[in-house]
């Protein structure tokens, strides 16, 4: 632990964590999914959380979330114990997640999905402000910078899968959320579409918001985080600053964790 | 202006060409049997019939937006019809037998919601159980035997479920208007039709954005066992008689009605206004194939292709896009 607090950024250090996590374990039947694993992030700050599939990274933040409840292990948000939160408890605290498969409705209106959960209502009464959420949606949907004039009405289906990602990118900066998740953001984008993402990201950091960047491909996180934490079957392996280590170094880690996987 | 309808006509193109069928349906009518279609009386006569399926069809269109089905909602109506006029009898009250009936109903729908998610059998299957369920208990309650409503005729609850408004207009069309209304501001502008839409087209992603799924479909179970006693009351008054039989044609055209209105089977998309024109159809179609004069045996062969045909043009819109893209 001490080694780890050696390198961590002195600025970054002095804040108290926004999102603590401690001792946590699931299981799913047999399959340990994370074993007694710590987790934390600071404010401001982009981890990039990165290891093969099935090695606990969704897992991770379906916790975060409240989709998945953990086994055992306390989660703190700004100090705060919500270790038995659930999904509509963590986006009102500010935990807004862009799930891998984008969680978009595909028959729905890009306004509709934009306020999925959430809607702007009239008070208590539940009624939605159609005109409001149409406005903030066209707002966003200029702020975002598609590449095409794209309709509020528009339903989820007709759209490219850069795009999809863009209006699940834009209702997670929507709600202003401390921290937004991105599960795999870049998958199946084009290169132009990637770099818009990785650009999104920053501009993440930029707003003073906190980042968890899950990936399996090194070369989008590297540029992007401030710190990577490498998982593998269940347990956290490596937690690097970025600036203490090259891109080639990390490679070589994940390399060597990945032969010890195949040895094992 | 120009750019306002021209969204307008984007937005609602499947109600606009539901709409425009209606409209020459009714058109073909009058050109085949002037006489009748340009009389009061036949509308008269559709207001009182078409509204027992039309506000059922209503009601159950949430449920298959949600991607599930209720075969037990028209086993149900005889139910609570009966349950009306059988606690009506018993204590001499139509407000405590209207009390029951709607806590009948509602327990009904609870039931299948109970079913379906705790459970975990599919709407499809554990509905058609309960339908076969509820039907055969009103069997063994009335041992066959039917009720009558005669003596509820003088209570202000009667005149409200079926009594005539100036003598022309049938209470139960001011019923459906309500119900459509009710139902079509809640799925398009309330919060709960929005998870309904989701729950319905992503049910994963409309979890992970916190909606609670369950919780919407037990609501949406429940009110269909509601509004199904209410419309057992309703049609039960309407002849002033239950019979154990009471609601059992209703189960086919209701479903029909929902898919000619161009709800989808697969769940997320639909409209409670298409819903409305379909039972407009279907309700008027027999009326006007019998006065244009052709046989009675036709009209069931009719159906059958309005029905087909209808699904074959929505499958290919789907197909081709345009109604994603559209609506």
């Amino acid at each position: 632990m001490n080694v780890l607090k050696n390198i961590t950024n002195t600025k970054i250090e002095d804040k108290k964590p926004l999102l603590e996590m401690v001792n946590i374990r699931k299981t799913f039947g047999k399959v340990i999914a994370l074993q007694n694993e710590d987790f934390r992030i600071y404010p401001g700050e982009i981890v990039g959380l990165v290891g093969d599939n099935g090695a606990g990274k969704s897992t991770l933040i379906k916790i975060i979330t409240g989709v998945v409840r953990q086994d055992r292990g306390e989660i703190y948000w700004k100090g705060k114990n919500i270790s038995k939160h659930s999904v509509e408890q963590s986006r009102m605290l500010g935990i807004e997640t862009v799930y891998q498969d984008r969680a978009l409705g595909e028959k729905q209106k890009i306004w509709r999905n934009i306020f999925m959960g959430r809607e702007i209502t009239f008070s208590k009464t539940g009624f939605i402000q159609l005109r409001k959420s149409e406005q903030r949606t066209k707002e966003l949907i200029n702020e975002m910078g598609f590449t095409r004039d794209l309709d509020t009405d528009m339903s989820i289906s007709g759209l490219s899968g850069g795009e999809k990602q863009g209006v699940a990118i834009a209702r997670a900066l929507y709600f202003d959320a401390d921290l937004i998740i991105l599960d795999e953001p870049t998958n199946n984008l084009s290169i132009t579409e990637t770099d818009k993402v990785l650009n999104f990201i920053k501009g993440i950091k930029d707003k003073g918001k906190s980042c968890i960047f899950i990936t399996h491909n090194i070369y989008h996180v590297y540029p992007v985080a401030d710190r990577i934490v490498i998982v593998d079957r269940g347990k956290v392996v490596g937690d690097f600053q970025k600036k203490n280590i090259s891109m080639d170094y990390l490679i070589k880690e994940l390399q060597s964790i990945a032969a010890k996987g195949e040895i094992d | 202006m120009k750019t306002v309808i021209k969204k307008y006509v984007k937005r609602s193109v499947l109600q606009l060409s539901i709409f425009a069928v209606v409209v020459i349906m009714f058109l073909i009518f009058i050109i085949l049997s002037p006489e009748t279609f340009l009389s009061y009386n036949i509308y008269y006569a559709f207001m009182s019939t078409i509204p027992f399926t039309a506000i059922l069809a209503i009601s159950i269109t949430f449920i298959i937006i949600l991607g599930e089905i209720d075969l037990s909602f028209a086993s149900v109506v005889g139910l609570c019809a009966f349950i009306y006029a059988l606690v009506f009898k018993y204590v001499g009250n139509v407000y405590i037998g209207l009390i029951c009936s709607l806590l009948v109903g509602a327990i009904a729908g609870f039931l299948n919601g109970l079913f379906v998610l705790k459970v975990r059998i599919p709407s499809l299957i554990i509905t058609l159980g309960m339908s076969f369920f509820w039907r055969g208990l009103v069997y063994i309650i009335s041992g066959g035997i039917g009720l009558s409503l005669v003596n509820t005729k003088p209570s202000v609850w009667y005149k409200l479920l079926v009594g005539r408004i100036a003598g022309v207009i049938p209470a139960q069309a001011v019923w459906l208007v309500l119900i459509t209304i009710f139902f079509a501001v809640i799925l398009n502008y309330h919060r709960f039709g929005n998870h309904i839409l989701f729950a319905g087209d992503n049910i994963e992603s409309a979890r992970m954005m916190g909606i609670n799924v369950d919780r919407v479909k037990f609501t949406c179970f429940t009110q269909l066992g509601i509004v199904s006693a209410l419309v057992g009351m309703i049609s039960s008054s309407e002849i002033v008689y239950v019979y154990p039989t009471a609601g059992s044609g209703y189960l086919l055209r209701v479903l029909a009605a929902v898919f000619i209105g161009g709800t989808s089977v697969y769940g997320g998309r639909g409209t409670i206004f298409g819903t409305l024109m379909g039972a407009i159809i279907i309700g008027s179609l027999e009326a006007g194939i019998l006065s244009a004069g052709v046989e009675g045996f036709w009209i069931e062969f009719v159906y059958g292709i309005v029905i087909v045909v209808s699904l074959t043009l929505y499958s290919y819109l789907t197909r081709a896009g345009i109604l994603r893209k559209l609506i």
